[in-house]
């Protein structure tokens, strides 16, 4: 087993917090802005919902993500960790994320969340470029994200990671440089790489249907094999789609994630694998609260995952990792298939050692699409679990 | 049984959208045949794409009482036509059975192509015809400029021609009346032997094959045994009776009347529309004059996408096939495509029911290739083949001559856009013939020109070029030598025999720039570069190359929302569904047809 995918037995918790100071226009997630005054009853509804979750045993990593954790103050997030903690338990070393605003982090702040436990931040920077800064509805400017990476670092965070956003129509070649060459300067131990993408329904889908430019995803391309190159020369390593990190630094609760280990997870649209099920919670705000309130748990919908199909998830996630997932019927399925083949002469993907991998990660979703398709095959039978062994 | 002088036998001619399925629920209401109770909105056209999309592709018959203004009830036997082109086999069946025709025109369009062609159809049949001008209370009805052009086409004072409103009743009774006094009763011989007109059939999963007949001399009696004088064959009437338009057993039909026959006969070719019924012990001498099979004139490679659909395609032309004699089909096997059906059709709106047909009744998902007509090889021995797929055509060399078949095209149109039409015609290698006039502000004009030039495209661009107005039908009037070759399209640097396509000397270097570049936005960036070629034998003669795709990721997980993510990627998949796997390129289906929608005026 390589070391990714022992991340299989970890255990998560992903806890979202909906609120910004205001919302950009590319933005798709379950998020709010002005409604501060529900902060404190959106966080009595947290603790709430953790309480009514079935216990577990102690948790190897939480993550805080939004919306904007870093909008609510460190007491009210220290609150929840600490519900958290002694309903599940924390395993010794844990890691705690928290997403955070580089306008709202202080060094007083990076160290009072230093002292509630948190000990990793990401920050969305999404670029050093003023310009696109602005077009993506930011309210920071360049020199914020070197303060407050500053201030997390002397906090003594564990592990700072950056967030960047390439390939806006504003941005150029040479300002996508400058930002990688600025990002390299600040010296996070982790660096997210993300593709600006036009969500349905988002501000920016309706700019762009109005006939403002839309990402050129050949653009985006080269700005990828940028980051790539650039990152890579300045020791960060690539080990997921978009994300690069120097040796130990990757992201524990999404390793988790991409291995197909188990998280909970709490808040308004959060989403959870838990005992072989899918499930996510109810989506908007308000019915998100009356329901915790009223006593149940708000859960929306939620999808099992059996049999064969716990193989194609375990691909359907595991794929997006550099590490790619070890050999298995999953693999064999797909590389005997017409489009594995095709993808495999296309040099998309490719067995290394006892490993399927994607050598070219931009095309992932090709390989995800293979990969939904594929049926068992004939004679596979399910390993036998716990619950059906005599 | 009515006596004969009672009898009233008609048919209804109208362009699409003139009004015709309308006037029927007005007769049917007016005769008391459907209260206004269960009327619903276009009673005779059953099908459910005849009611989409407006249309009556299977004739139809009713039978209407009415009572005359001398007091008398009348039997008004309705058989229902066709509007389009495509089907006018089934109008001259229908004008068969009938000794009069409603001529249905719309106040504010006029006269239209199609309509013109099925009124000299029913002149030449020697139907009485009786004009009726409609929709006389649309804003922009001129009624008088319409009545005029009428005048000019059948003769007769237009002041004469009646004018109603189907929509609202207007001068409906009043065209009742002219029914009953103007369509002559029918003819026959009531005590002469059994002669009756099978004039439609179709097949209904109980009761077997159900025929539409026309008693015309002798009388027809249930349970009589009948003969068909082509085939042979005999049979127990088992049923007959009249349509009200629901069935309505009846114990005979006498000489004139109209109504349908069941025999238990379950195979549809067993009876043939067209044959002449008679008596099995006392049968006629002479059948009735039939109509000939209509030839169909378009063909097209239907494909199931999937190829473990092949059976299921086949079964469903099956089905199909058993109400629709004219469509024809044969196996036909491509590189590119597997395994499928090269077929027949009476012409392009025949091709699209019947693939919309097979699409929606038999949930098929196919890929029809491109429409191309029937060529006739001679080879250097000097005998002849029928070519009716491209990729049949031997090599040039091969070859001592190829010809193509030929329609005869009229076309009605407002003088103004003469000009653009003769372009137009000209552009498609047609010749212009005569032009005359139907009234100051619309001409007739006559033209020759190879049907391949007009099976695609033509239609929308003879209708962009007059803003709508212009009108087409067609007649085959045979084949001619031409100078043709065969234009081959390669993908990633193999044939692709579903893309041949057989086309004019002069026309082949901008026919295969025109399909690769066409090509080139059509087919999506694959995981590698795609050339794409036109050749003719072994020369390119043109290449373009869809670039290899570079970017196909969503940056985010969506923060462990792992459903979503493989919801979108399951919806992206299913659009792919409707790719055809050619070699190692995945092809749109549109691609197949829509590459050769050429528009010359871009």
């Amino acid at each position: 087993m390589s070391s990714v995918d022992t991340h299989v037995d970890a255990r998560s918790a992903y806890v979202h917090i909906p609120f910004c100071s205001s919302v950009c226009p590319y933005c798709d997630f379950a998020v709010v802005a002005g409604a501060d005054h529900m902060i404190d009853r959106y966080a009595d509804a947290l603790a709430s919902e953790i309480r009514m979750s079935p216990t577990w045993g102690p948790l190897d990593s939480v993550y805080f993500g939004g919306g904007t954790p870093s909008h609510l103050a460190p007491s009210v997030l220290g609150r929840i960790l600490s519900t958290l903690e002694s309903h599940h338990g924390l395993r010794a070393g844990a890691e705690i994320s928290l997403e955070a605003n580089p306008e709202d982090f202080s060094e007083d702040r990076a160290v009072e969340l230093s002292r509630y436990g948190f000990n990793r931040v990401s920050f969305g920077a999404q670029s050093f470029d003023g310009a696109v800064l602005e077009a993506l509805g930011r309210r920071h400017g360049p020199e914020q994200i070197m303060t407050s990476v500053a201030a997390a670092r002397s906090a003594g965070m564990r592990s700072v990671s950056v967030d960047l956003i390439f390939g806006t129509p504003l941005e150029t070649d040479q300002s996508w440089d400058q930002s990688l060459q600025k990002v390299i300067e600040a010296s996070p131990d982790h660096v997210s790489c993300y593709a600006l993408t036009v969500e349905p329904g988002t501000p920016l889908n309706r700019a762009v249907i109005a006939g403002a430019s839309a990402p050129d995803p050949d653009v985006q391309a080269d700005r990828y094999e940028m980051a790539e190159a650039s990152l890579e020369v300045a020791g960060y390593h690539r080990y997921e789609v978009s994300n690069w990190c120097r040796p130990g630094h990757e992201c524990r609760y999404n390793l988790t994630v991409w291995a197909q280990g188990q998280y909970e997870a709490y808040g308004n649209g959060a989403h959870r694998f838990r005992d072989g099920v899918r499930s996510r919670n109810l989506r908007r705000l308000d019915a998100y609260l009356s329901e915790v309130e009223a006593g149940r748990r708000p859960i929306a919908g939620a999808e099992p995952v059996t049999g064969w199909d716990t193989e194609i998830d375990r691909l359907f996630v595991g794929l997006r990792r550099s590490a790619g997932v070890s050999d298995g019927p999953g693999v064999q399925s797909l590389i005997g298939s017409p489009e594995g083949r095709l993808l495999r002469e296309a040099g998309v993907i490719e067995m290394s050692g006892d490993r399927l991998v994607v050598r070219r990660p931009l095309l992932t979703d090709a390989v995800h699409r293979a990969v939904l398709g594929l049926e068992a095959p004939p004679g596979w039978v399910e390993r036998p679990t716990a619950d059906n062994v005599w | 049984m009515t006596t004969q002088a009672r009898i009233r036998n008609f048919s209804i001619i109208a362009h699409i959208d003139h009004g015709k399925s309308t006037l029927a629920d007005r007769l049917l209401e007016r005769t008391g045949a459907v209260s206004e109770r269960d009327m619903r909105e276009q009673v005779l056209d059953t099908m459910d794409l005849e009611r989409e999309r407006g249309i009556t592709i299977k004739a139809q018959t009713v039978r209407l009482l009415h009572v005359g203004e001398d007091g008398g009830e009348y039997v008004l036997n309705l058989i229902d036509t066709p509007g389009h082109v495509d089907f006018s086999y089934e109008v001259s069946r229908s004008l068969a059975a009938c000794e009069g025709a409603l001529l249905l025109i719309d106040a504010a369009q006029g006269v239209q192509a199609q309509t013109l062609a099925n009124a000299y159809l029913a002149i030449d049949a020697g139907l009485e015809v009786i004009p009726a001008i409609n929709k006389i209370d649309l804003v922009a009805a001129d009624p008088e400029r319409v009545a005029g052009e009428i005048g000019n086409i059948l003769g007769g004072s237009p002041d004469d021609i009646v004018r109603i409103s189907a929509k609202t009743g207007v001068g409906v009774d009043e065209l009742l009346q002219r029914l009953v006094e103007q369509v002559p009763p029918p003819a026959g011989d009531p005590k002469a032997p059994l002669r009756a007109l099978v004039f439609d059939s179709y097949y209904d999963a109980y009761r077997g094959v159900v025929c539409y007949i026309r008693v015309v001399d002798g009388r027809l009696a249930s349970g009589q045994r009948i003969r068909l004088m082509a085939t042979g064959e005999s049979h127990d009437a088992s049923e007959i009776g009249v349509l009200t338009p629901s069935a309505k057993p009846v114990a005979d039909l006498g000489a004139g009347e109209v109504g349908y026959l069941i025999t238990g006969v379950k195979e549809i070719d067993r009876i043939k529309v067209g044959d002449t019924l008679t008596d099995a012990i006392r049968p006629a001498t002479d059948p009735l004059p039939g109509y000939s099979e209509p030839k169909p004139m378009v063909f097209s490679g239907l494909f199931p996408t999937d190829g473990d659909d092949f059976e299921r395609l086949r079964e469903a032309l099956e089905k199909l096939r058993l109400n629709d004699a004219s469509l024809v089909y044969e196996p036909e096997s491509s590189r590119a495509l597997g395994f499928g059906f090269r077929c027949g059709f009476l012409g392009l709106l025949h091709m699209e029911i019947v693939r919309e047909r097979l699409e929606r009744e038999y949930d098929l998902d196919l890929v029809a290739t491109a429409p191309s007509v029937a060529y006739r090889v001679t080879m250097p021995n000097g005998s002849v083949r029928e070519i009716k797929s491209p990729q049949d055509l031997p090599d040039s060399g091969s070859l001592a001559g190829v010809a193509e078949p030929y329609v005869k095209i009229m076309i009605l149109s407002p003088t103004e856009f003469v000009g653009p039409i003769m372009e137009l015609v000209t552009n498609h290698r047609g010749e212009i013939g005569n032009m005359s006039y139907l009234g100051p502000e619309r001409v007739e004009l006559d033209c020759e020109i190879p049907l391949a030039e007009i099976v695609f495209g033509f239609f929308d661009q003879l209708k962009s070029r007059t803003r709508g107005y212009a009108s087409l039908d067609y007649e085959p009037v045979g084949y001619r030598e031409a100078d043709l070759v065969k234009v081959d399209i390669l993908l990633n640097g193999q044939p692709v025999d579903a893309f041949s396509a057989i086309v004019h000397k002069d026309k082949a270097q901008e026919y295969g720039k025109s399909m690769t570049t066409r090509l080139r936005s059509l087919i999506p960036r694959q995981l590698f570069d795609v050339p794409i070629q036109a050749a003719i034998g072994g020369r390119m003669i043109s290449r373009e190359t869809v670039k290899a795709k570079r970017k196909d990721v969503i940056a985010k997980c969506y923060g462990g929302d792992v459903t979503r993510k493989k919801k979108l990627l399951q919806k992206q998949k299913e659009g792919k569904k409707r790719m055809k796997m050619v070699g190692s390129v995945e092809v749109p289906q549109e691609a197949f047809v829509a590459a050769l929608r050429v528009d010359d005026d871009q």
